[in-house]
């Protein structure tokens, strides 16, 4: 019967890597060796990249709400900063254990957004971010408190590629670790899992009456998007040699969302389109009106809603009437 | 002997001030064609929310086929083989019809939890999700997004989830509620067709349907247990009669 | 001790002031609003202009910021919030913070990012004691009168809702938008006025409260956890729930801050957390309400 395989073959064609990925990848790679100047920027970009995917695997995939996203990118950035500091400067071995140590916490923390409404999981998320800054921030023998953890020396990345001063082999580092990641997270978001995720998100009364077991899906995965958001603060606090507390701010949350949101949710490359456009905006409007950067997010920000999430990257249908049903 | 696959007993809900659910104590017979019947606000769904453990009741217990499920949470209840639908329509809006089926026939094969593969790449689980959407005549709409199907497809796919579960007990909740004329026939045969030994328990107020398909009947009235028994034996009840007739409702009783 | 627990409750009935309007407008509209503390912001440096550059007295400002702010607020539900509230949380969310961004930012650019000090009048500066010792209990003249304004427009408000029409429309179209509708009842005008009165409150309390609160830019973002606990621990299905949220928020704060300074906010943070985990719903809501 040929319905069966033309079926298997539609889902199939979803997980399936498409041409321009590779072309996208490659570019990404290529971009210090081309543009050796900007390779911290490429660094940049990388992590908070990294960061707003492991965000979109809780708010797009499974419908989690959260402005506190930003406890286990801090939490990440101060383990690595004080493994580096404390233990061993090896970049590889401390990321692995800012990544572990992220994920408990966010296992500790997943207790906590499992019942309740949206409004619900906002405020303990947000609790949860504020309460890791209040701790970092008097905690200050440990983390230098508002000064921060300064004076962070890697070691060689696996032994062999120094730090250098243009930030290459930081790009590098970051783009490789978020590659493998994304890899991780490319298989999931497809994968029978990453499709419980998904009714979760649509209708978890219906997935719940399907046999899915809901609680445990959601402790898993906001341990993984734990993880993984440690990891990218990790990558910061390496490359960059410092971990202050603006890891752990409100803004760095906030911002992650706004990346998310104009990448479009529920689609991993979101968060990197996402972070490109954040950026580069970042970058130019600081030159422009340093104080007032503020301003000009919120306004983006309300616009974007406005507008409608989905129509953001659809520049046509911004004046006319919403389209039809096109999925 | 039929054995008694799901039963109740002494079940009570109480919410606040209201006994939704008063002290119910009932059977359902393997193979079963059982229809729960009543008027408005019966609390038909309620029971149901109770068996399913959407609901945990204030006292009383539940049995399926023969274990004790009272206090086991509703995700297991369905790997047990007690499965529902729903009244109003609990779909899954962003996903497909085959992603969705995909997805509930991966998850009764145990294969739900997997991460590394992707959602087509048992043949087991596409071949059944194939069949159920031929049989539900989903094919035409198995790739449109759920949100954007026609109010008659919804229904049908209701239907087929929990078809997909591979149920042992079935209770659906007023399956063709909503469901335009000309489209009922379609759905009311693929009830009619569910294999012999599922145990259906039917809640429905169409009257037609409901004599067509069922082999017992209970009523329910005010979250009590009226009385319960064949058909013609019900349809010919004096209280039953004055129940649905003296409410002013429409019955075709 | 005494005195701690009069402080407490001087902030406590503040913050309920100031976060009521969110309660009202997010159990009614089903909005999550994190610009309320733009209203109150406004509210606040609204006195500071009237009083060093018009003159104003004290206490004609706190009904002129009410007023003016519950007019700035009508204006913005009729034109930005209404299209919001079929959208989805996380719309309301973003939205409302990019407001909240853009309130900050701008009044950073107009009047500076120093904190603003409000010339309290003479009668409110002084302070009374009563009884000595651990029973001691002194009670600045200023938070005995934000406990008196405070006591009073809290039972205004539930009279209002218990007693008088609108309150009954109000709580009708909160139960059920379009039952309410069905019945005649002008839901849009009722949102209106609550978004009004709810953000003429925050005036109001941002007003009232500047000196003890602080003023500053940065004031809606870094209040607004305050308010938003307020509103998740007390529910949204009466004015008692945030009331007895925003007492209990109000006494652990500044408990939290005499004996255990060094954890400050955390306590706040955590006891948060542990409440919204253990009743989700939050601690006053009563059954199968939102």
């Amino acid at each position: 019967m040929s319905a069966p395989s033309s079926y298997e073959s539609a889902l199939l064609r979803k997980a399936r890597w498409r041409p321009l990925e590779f072309v996208v990848w490659a570019a990404a790679f290529a971009l210090p060796f081309v543009m050796p100047s900007h390779s911290l920027l490429v660094n940049e970009i990388a992590i908070v990249a990294l960061f707003a995917m492991s965000l979109d695997l809780i708010l797009g995939y499974t419908g989690i709400v959260s402005l506190g996203h930003a406890a286990f990118f801090g939490f990440g950035a101060y383990t690595a900063a004080l493994f580096a500091k404390l233990v061993m400067p090896d970049p590889t071995v401390g990321l692995v254990v800012a990544t572990v140590l992220s994920a408990l916490l966010g296992l500790l923390a997943s207790v906590t957004i499992l019942r309740g409404s949206d409004l619900t999981r906002l405020m303990v998320t947000l609790g949860t971010a504020l309460l890791l800054l209040e701790l970092a921030n008097k905690l200050d023998w440990l983390t230098g408190g508002a000064d921060g953890l300064q004076g962070v020396v890697m070691g060689p990345v696996l032994g062999l590629f120094e730090f250098d001063l243009f930030g290459r082999t930081a790009a590098w580092y970051s783009l490789s670790v978020m590659l493998v990641l994304f890899l991780v997270m490319r298989r999931l978001v497809h994968s029978p899992f990453g499709a419980t995720l998904k009714a979760i998100r649509d209708n978890r009364l219906r997935a719940m009456a399907i046999g899915i077991p809901v609680v445990s899906r959601l402790v898993v995965i906001y341990t993984v998007a734990a993880g993984i958001a440690g990891a990218a603060g990790a990558l910061l606090a390496q490359t960059t040699g410092f971990a202050s507390l603006d890891v752990l701010a409100f803004d760095r949350s906030a911002d992650v969302l706004l990346m998310l949101v104009i990448g479009g949710v529920g689609w991993l490359y979101g968060g990197v389109a996402g972070a490109i456009v954040f950026k580069l905006l970042q970058n130019w409007l600081s030159a422009v009106t340093p104080q007032y950067w503020m301003f000009w997010i919120g306004l983006l920000l309300v616009l974007l809603v406005l507008v409608g999430r989905d129509r953001v990257l659809k520049p046509w249908t911004w004046l006319g009437k919403r389209k039809g049903s096109r999925a | 002997m039929t054995e008694t696959v799901l039963s109740t007993q002494g079940l009570v809900m109480r919410f606040g001030g209201i006994t939704a659910t008063n002290d119910v104590t009932m059977e359902l017979k393997r193979g079963a064609r059982h229809a729960l019947i009543g008027p408005n606000g019966a609390g038909k769904t309620t029971l149901i929310n109770l068996l399913t453990g959407v609901l945990t009741p204030t006292s009383g217990r539940i049995s399926l086929l023969g274990e004790d499920i009272t206090t086991l949470a509703p995700h297991k209840r369905v790997a047990r083989g007690l499965v529902r639908t729903f009244q109003i329509n609990q779909l899954f809006d962003s996903m497909t019809p085959l992603e969705t089926l995909a997805l509930v026939v991966s998850q009764h094969q145990g294969i739900a939890s997997q991460w590394w593969r992707p959602l087509g790449a048992t043949q087991a689980v596409t071949e059944r999700a194939a069949e159920l959407l031929e049989q539900f005549h989903l094919g035409d709409v198995a790739q449109q997004q759920t949100k954007f199907m026609a109010y008659g497809k919804r229904r049908l796919l209701e239907i087929a989830i929990a078809l997909a579960c591979e149920p042992r007990v079935l209770l659906l909740d007023e399956p063709v509620a909503g469901v335009p004329a000309g489209e009922r026939e379609e759905l009311l045969q693929t009830v009619a067709a569910l294999p012999a030994d599922v145990s259906v328990l039917l809640i429905e107020h169409d009257m037609d349907l409901v004599f067509s398909f069922a082999d017992r009947m209970t009523v329910l009235v005010n979250g009590t247990l009226l009385t319960e028994g064949d058909p013609e034996t019900i349809a010919a009840d004096p209280k039953v009669k004055e129940v649905y007739l003296g409410h002013g409702e429409h019955a075709h009783v | 001790m005494l005195t701690i627990l009069f402080d407490g409750i001087a902030y406590g009935m503040l913050l309920f002031v100031l976060a009521v309007g969110l309660a009202v407008t997010l159990g009614l509209m089903n909005f999550i609003n994190l610009a309320h503390g733009a209203f109150a912001m406004a509210g606040g440096y609204l006195t500071v202009f009237a009083m060093q550059k018009l003159g104003v007295p004290f206490l004609a400002c706190l009904p002129l910021a009410f007023i003016v702010v519950a007019l700035a607020g009508a204006l913005l539900e009729r034109t930005l919030y209404r299209p919001m509230y079929g959208k989805p949380h996380l719309d309301q969310v973003l939205f409302s913070i990019g407001l909240a961004f853009m309130a900050v930012a701008a009044v950073d650019y107009f009047v500076g990012s120093s904190q603003q000090n409000i010339q309290l009048p003479e009668w409110l500066r002084g302070r009374t004691e009563v009884g000595d010792g651990t029973l001691l209990l002194g009670m600045g003249h200023y938070r005995l009168f934000i406990i008196a304004v405070c006591a009073v427009l809290t039972v205004v408000l539930q009279l209002i809702l218990s007693k008088t029409r609108f309150g009954s429309r109000l709580r009708a179209a909160v139960d059920d938008p379009r039952v309410a509708a069905g019945l005649g009842i002008n839901v849009n005008v009722v949102f209106l006025l609550t978004f009004a009165v709810g953000s003429g409150l925050a005036g109001l309390g941002g007003a009232l409260g500047a000196e003890i609160l602080g003023l500053d830019p940065t004031f809606p973002l870094k209040y607004m956890i305050y308010f938003l606990i307020v509103v998740s621990v007390g529910g949204t299905s009466s004015i008692t729930g945030p009331l007895a949220a925003a007492l209990l928020l109000g006494i652990a704060d500044v408990a939290g801050k005499y004996f255990i300074p060094k954890m400050g906010a955390f306590t706040v943070y955590l006891l948060m957390i542990l409440i919204l985990m253990w009743r989700p719903q939050g601690l006053f809501t009563r059954k199968g309400g939102r």
